[in-house]
């Protein structure tokens, strides 16, 4: 239980950290908001073939702004000299990485809990398909992201140059779950008939979910060892 | 720790009889990729049946598959080093993975530059968006970020640590890669060995099949010479790091 409760300590302290500053929060949702307006250049929201993109720029959205909250969470904890204070902490490596899953995985569900409406609004999106199985979609994939991604980002805060290196770790390993949650997010969208083959895609990230957080939650220790 | 670690001597001083059978061994594994190389041409060219609708461009197939037969099989290589130095925190173990990663990423690269020549002739067309060509690019791309890792800065054993995790992590996609074409079902890449789910395609004529087995084993002979000679090369780099090291600390003093 123990785990738990250190966890839940740290993922308390993050986000309190970010009320009071609010620094990461704004900046995800303003740059949401940019990824939006640039791609209503270059797709004309009045055009109807434009709603094919939106299953894509749904998922743009949350993997850039991630990646922004993402590279946050270990550096500043680097620049500030207290990873130090976390690892001397009578905690294990375990709950570092839950407390800042949670923490980092509460402020996505923000960003998309402004912006994705927000992208439905602005293109004047018609909504075809179910919201419980659209949710879902956008909870697992945005799960196994900020998972892998949290993990990554305790592995590049190690280098000199972890805003470069994110990225490049990142991307590749992640590609599985968007494939899936985009092909997903497009079937639920707009084609409810094929609606057992977007299941067939959410249980393939179910599984990617998993395995990769039980793996990083094994593998943690080796990361954030001294 | 680390330190420690860095000032370890153990490997200093070698024997010259253990230098002498190192050389023979890697003598040998390099006539043995010869020898091997030559008897796969002959089978390749020569003695394996000539595709009916593809020609001579289907010969480039046998180097194709051998080729990403040995990548997949240095990742494995890495992945399984990369845990043997998690628990046993061993030097030789980081440089196996090292190694292992460098040779398939090289690999790699050829699947991913005689996949488009073979594909111009057989579809016509250079790239398509395909799974197994997707998941064969991320592949490539996960190991990039692996040697990436290994160009940070820091101590060693730091470095080691830390790609080692990414090794274990990144593995995750060979698999993936493997059973692509089974799970998404695509019309492009065949399934050779086995009924493919269809039961109908697949199948591959026997002379063929013999070519290809030849060059598997003849890349895989070519692994283990490139492996031995990769790993030795690392050794002396690491030898020389260590003789400067100690020829800076006589000057100091």
């Amino acid at each position: 239980m123990n785990l738990y409760r250190t966890a839940l300590f740290l993922a308390k302290k993050d986000l309190y950290s970010e009320l009071k500053t609010k620094q990461i929060l704004t900046t995800q949702i303003i740059f949401a908001g940019l990824v939006i307006v640039v791609f209503s250049f270059a797709f004309d929201p009045a055009n109807n073939t434009t709603k094919a993109v939106i299953p894509g720029v749904i998922w743009v959205i949350i993997v850039f702004a991630g990646i922004l909250g993402l590279n946050r969470s270990f550096i500043s904890e680097q620049r500030n000299d207290t990873i130090q204070g976390l690892l001397v902490a009578p905690m294990e490596a375990q709950s570092i990485y839950l407390g800042k899953f949670l923490a980092n995985f509460a402020m996505m569900l923000v960003v998309e809990l402004v912006s994705i409406p927000f992208l439905f609004l602005l293109f004047d999106f018609k909504f075809l398909g179910s919201l419980p199985y659209f949710i879902l979609t956008i909870f697992l994939g945005s799960f196994g992201f900020i998972a892998i991604g949290t993990f990554l980002a305790a592995l590049a805060a190690n280098s000199k140059s972890s805003e470069m290196l994110l990225p490049l770790l990142l991307f590749p390993i992640t590609t599985p779950i968007l494939i899936g949650v985009v092909q997903a997010t497009k079937i639920i969208l707009s084609n409810m008939e094929k609606l057992s083959s977007a299941i067939a895609w959410i249980q393939l990230v179910t599984a990617y979910d998993v395995i990769f957080f039980v793996v990083c939650f094994l593998l943690i220790d080796y990361v954030l060892e001294v | 720790m680390s330190m420690n670690l860095e000032r370890e001597k153990a490997t200093l001083p070698k024997t010259q009889v253990a230098d002498a059978k190192s050389t023979n061994l890697s003598k040998m594994l390099f006539a043995a990729t010869v020898i091997s190389m030559l008897v796969s041409l002959y089978f390749i060219f020569i003695f394996a049946a000539e595709e009916k609708s593809m020609h001579a461009a289907q010969k480039i197939f046998y180097f194709h598959v051998s080729s990403a037969w040995l990548a997949f099989m240095a990742f494995f290589v890495t992945f399984v080093f990369s845990i043997l130095f998690l628990i046993k925190r061993k030097r030789i173990f980081d440089t196996y993975a090292y190694v292992s990663a460098e040779i398939g990423v090289v690999f790699t690269i050829i699947v991913l530059t005689t996949g488009p020549i073979w594909a111009r002739s057989a579809w016509n067309t250079w790239w398509v968006w395909e799974p197994r060509l997707i998941t064969t690019l991320i592949l490539f791309f996960i190991y990039i970020a692996y040697i990436m890792i290994r160009q940070m800065d820091g101590v060693w054993d730091k470095k080691a640590r830390l790609s080692a995790v990414f090794g274990i992590i990144g593995f995750a996609d060979v698999p993936i890669v493997f059973f692509a074409i089974r799970w998404w079902q695509t019309k492009f890449h065949p399934i050779v060995f086995g009924d493919g789910p269809s039961q109908k395609g697949g199948g591959i004529e026997d002379t063929m099949l013999a070519a290809l087995l030849i060059t598997i084993t003849s890349f895989t002979i070519l692994y283990s010479y490139l492996l031995y000679k990769g790993v030795s090369f690392e050794n002396m780099r690491m030898k020389v790091e260590q003789y400067k090291e100690k020829l800076r600390e006589k000057m100091e003093n």
